[in-house]
């Protein structure tokens, strides 16, 4: 710490004003602040500094995402030996994924961060600590096998038109991470959707490449019920992994089917909701109510649903299954386009819930719902929190003596 | 030609332009710029309306009474948009298919309505028609602007004709799919718009 702490001061000088690098300031400033807690404090009036600032917040949000990221990495090769009909140790399916997914993750972070410095050059700011979390959570939503000339421009568009016409970080409206995969999804709907996109079964950096074995089948489990016709029943050995056999609960919630990297194993999700709920980065209460909503419109489904497979499946498969519970703990609480007040969280996080299992049931086209129900509940997020403020005002006007 | 004939005419084109200036005109520039071939008759139509209509409007502006004047001048449009709809059915049915209602809602652009109301209830016919032939041709350079971007990334061809060559698909491009949506198409306005004032600095508001 010493050590980086003297390369830090001593190259203080070198992009201050005067120096020969005073315009590259920004990002000294952003690597310095990277490293080290700021210390200044504030010439006039009272506040009150937390050492918890933006880019410490957002390390615990990528510390959390990490379980998640292993998992998938692991996740990864794993449904690609499987595919491919080879037997292969934990750390080669591990290091299969780690090949398979490191590029996305490096394409997302060079696009991001090189568009973050630029304007940060070009208006003169401080580059902004945002893209960190978003940089990291977009391989972790997308297919193994989006190519990534695609994940660099929805990359670009995402971080440009979603956030910084916007005015950056803590400005913007829509989630930038899932603007990206949105982006991803109707740009080039074959790249996101379908069976062909979820397990990789050629190679990663020309190693350990292979062809599918017969019987397998690339279909998520959500793609199986929304391709289903209508009036199947579902029985519990309906949804079946890559190679036919059935899947269980318990499969689903540890994470060992086919689907988006980051997002197969609800316990991996999970490790990082404790995370995030014991250092109070993120709002339980968001949380609990995207389960809420979701299990209680299941349920409804359940009871008085259509005759489909997606209407009959109980509820709490739908929790477990798709990216319902990342979702829930990583998109639905962005601090910032998640409603402020508390009352407003309640009915954003069961919307968003109620709405994810609507479209899923009702919209055979989309088999997922997690990402439109995020994004059409961060348009209302604003509305609800002034909806509460209004509501309290009048309330308390009411006890205003009148004259 | 005058100074303000020659505004008339040229103003239009960039720094009073319909669309990206006004901001008027967008549902159908959203609506029929998915190729090339329909935004360019969209716009000729748009054009020919809108020059004519003012013309009419212009030589019979000091007999309408002031109460019924939007009537009147929907009227003389209605009656030239069923010309010009007729005139396309016949001589280009494909392209008249392909627009589908949107030749009937030039009656609605908010373009014709705003250079009726704005110039040629209060101009001679000849500055009208000007006017009109300006405003047409801005609106229908956004048209073909924003219809060439979609067209070429959205279906890899120019007038129907292949652009982007076969190797670029077998090398694993794919055509975004997002640009044949209406809400690309406002993204696409947006950025027009963006570097339309960045050029003209003096568009841009405090």
């Amino acid at each position: 710490m010493r050590f980086l702490k003297n390369i830090v001061d001593k190259l203080e000088p070198t992009f201050s004003e005067g120096g020969k690098l005073a315009k590259l300031h920004s990002v000294y400033d952003g690597f310095k602040t990277f490293l080290f807690v700021p210390n200044t404090t504030s010439k006039s009036g009272v506040h009150i500094h937390d050492v918890t600032d933006s880019k410490r917040t957002m390390i615990t949000v990528v510390l959390a995402l990490v379980p998640a990221m292993l998992f998938g990495m692991w996740n990864v090769g794993y449904q690609h030996f499987l595919a491919i009909g080879q037997e292969a140790g934990f750390w080669m399916q591990f290091w299969f994924g780690f090949l398979a997914v490191l590029p996305t993750l490096i394409v997302s972070y060079v696009v991001g961060l090189g568009i973050e410095f630029t304007v940060a050059q070009i208006k003169g700011h401080e580059i902004q600590e945002g893209f960190l979390v978003t940089g990291f959570i977009i391989p972790l939503i997308v297919p193994v096998d989006t190519p990534l000339w695609m994940v660099a421009i929805a990359t670009a568009f995402a971080v440009i038109f979603a956030k910084e016409v916007f005015g950056g970080t803590g400005y913007n409206v829509f989630n930038v991470a899932l603007i990206t995969r949105a982006f991803l999804f109707f740009a080039y709907p074959t790249a996101m959707s379908g069976d062909q996109v979820w397990v990789r079964t050629r190679d990663a950096f020309w190693w350990a490449g292979g062809k599918a074995v017969d019987g397998f089948s690339g279909a998520t489990p959500l793609g199986q019920l929304s391709t289903a016709p209508e009036g199947t029943v579902y029985t519990d050995g309906f949804l079946h992994n890559i190679m036919g056999q059935p899947i269980s609960f318990c499969d689903a919630f540890l994470g060992f089917i086919p689907g988006s990297v980051g997002e197969t194993s609800t316990l991996a999700i999970l490790i990082g909701a404790a995370i995030l709920l014991i250092t109070g980065v993120a709002s339980w209460k968001i949380m609990l109510s995207v389960f809420a909503g979701g299990a209680i419109t299941a349920l409804i489904f359940n009871l008085w649903g259509p005759d489909t497979a997606a209407a009959q499946m109980p509820w709490y498969m739908h929790l477990v299954l798709g990216g319902f519970a990342f979702g829930a703990v990583f998109m639905a609480t962005d601090p910032v386009t998640s409603p402020r007040t508390e009352c407003a969280k309640w009915i954003y996080g069961l919307l968003i819930g109620a709405m994810a299992i609507i479209i899923r049931v009702l919209n055979p086209g989309f088999p997922e719902g997690m990402m439109l129900a995020i994004l059409l509940m961060n348009i209302f997020g604003c509305l609800f929190d002034y909806m509460v403020v209004q509501s309290n005002i009048k309330k308390r006007m009411k006890r205003v003596p009148q004259k | 030609m005058n100074e303000e004939l020659k505004n008339a005419l040229l103003g239009p084109l960039s720094k009073n332009n319909p669309v990206v200036v006004q901001v008027l005109g967008i549902c159908s520039s959203l609506a029929v710029t998915a190729q090339l071939k329909p935004a360019i008759v969209m716009g000729l139509s748009v054009t020919i309306i809108v020059a004519m209509s003012n013309v009419v409007i212009s030589l019979i502006r000091n007999t309408i009474p002031n109460s019924v004047r939007i009537i009147v001048q929907l009227v003389v449009v209605a009656a030239l948009v069923t010309v010009v709809s007729e005139f396309l059915k016949a001589f280009s049915y494909d392209i008249s298919v392909q627009l589908s209602v949107y030749i009937g809602l030039i009656i609605t652009n908010c373009i014709l309505m705003g250079r009726l109301e704005a110039f040629a209830m209060g101009n001679k016919p000849w500055a009208s028609f000007l006017d009109g032939i300006g405003n047409g041709i801005g609106y229908a350079i956004m048209l073909i602007i924003i219809a060439f971007i979609r067209e070429l990334f959205g279906s890899g061809t120019l007038f129907g004709l292949r652009v982007i060559p076969q190797s670029f698909y077998e090398a694993g491009y794919v055509n975004n799919g997002m640009m044949m949506m209406p809400s690309m198409a406002l993204i696409i306005v947006a950025c027009i718009i963006w570097v339309h004032r960045s050029i003209n600095k003096d568009l841009q508001e405090q």
